[in-house]
């Protein structure tokens, strides 16, 4: 896997706390909504795609 | 940063997700097959009913697509898996960006965390359920465990990272309030599939969801430590 990547400088160690506290809010809100449209969205079709996943996890289903 | 956390949540989701794929086709699918077999039994002795052309006929769980029992069905659920992974994941490679694990096994505290936020609490008041179990109205069962999770993620935060007993007392406050408030309980509890399989289910989903926590924690932790981005390079 070619996972680590480094080549280019980032900016990790320098960023400002407003910088990562934005990153992280933006990654919660982002995998909230993927969350949220697998797990607990109402259209039928994705209902029914991913209802073995919604039991498993104890969603909320049906 | 961003780049680390994409590539953290996105690794990390789909090693946990084939796990949880892995561990559900064995264990869980089954169990939820076989609770189906109760719940479409009645189904088919049900008076068939007619929609007068071109009147908006209501949604039949039949009519919209689902996937055909099998690869299609296997392969649809992988999807969702995926999905649902990546999207804790992606949650906890941006805490990470906040609190970066100082050790990979850290990361399986994280999952702790996780399973406790997204699962343990929720299921107290909302159990898993097979297919064809009786339960409140779904707008209100899904308010409240969205609430819980809320508010177990906050109540954990505080406790951990509380500097002083005050913030701490306010963390365990806010854990226990959503089960004093009750998740929305059916009028009648019912259930089509005999109360062994349920139990059954129970457990099933339990420990498929620690080690699916388990795994994306400590997966993540070890992923987003590996990606440290060029902290001693020059």
């Amino acid at each position: 896997m070619s996972i680590i990547s480094s080549t280019s400088p980032s900016t990790s160690s320098t960023a400002t706390l407003s910088q990562r506290l934005g990153a992280a809010i933006g990654a919660s809100i982002l995998g909230a909504c993927l969350v949220y449209f697998a797990g607990f969205s109402h259209i039928e079709a994705v209902h029914n795609a991913a209802h073995d996943t919604r039991h498993s996890a104890a969603f909320p289903c049906h | 940063m961003i780049k680390r956390i994409a590539q953290t949540a996105g690794f990390s989701g789909l090693l946990a997700a084939l796990l949880l794929t892995l561990l559900q086709s064995f264990w869980v699918a089954p169990l939820i097959m076989q609770a189906e077999t109760f719940e479409k039994a009645p189904a088919a002795t049900q008076v068939a009913h007619e929609h007068a052309a071109g009147t908006a006929a209501h949604t039949h769980d039949a009519e919209a697509w689902e996937p055909e029992d099998g690869w299609q069905r296997v392969l649809s659920t992988t999807g969702g898996n995926l999905v649902v992974a990546v999207g804790f994941a992606l949650m906890l490679a941006g805490l990470y960006t906040l609190r970066a694990p100082t050790r990979t096994a850290q990361g399986l505290l994280w999952g702790l965390a996780g399973y406790a936020t997204f699962v343990l609490a929720p299921t107290l008041g909302l159990p898993p359920e097979l297919p064809g179990t009786a339960a409140a109205d779904l707008a209100q069962r899904q308010i409240w465990w969205i609430g819980t999770a809320a508010s177990t993620a906050a109540g954990i935060a505080l406790l951990v990272f509380g500097g002083n007993w005050l913030l701490k007392a306010l963390g365990a406050a806010i854990l226990v309030v959503p089960h004093v408030i009750g998740a929305p309980q059916p009028e009648v509890h019912s259930m089509l599939a005999p109360e062994a399989l349920e139990a059954q289910f129970k457990i099933a989903s339990q420990l498929t969801n620690v080690a699916f926590w388990l795994a994306l924690g400590l997966i993540s932790a070890w992923l987003f430590r590996r990606n440290r981005d060029d902290r001693y390079i020059a």
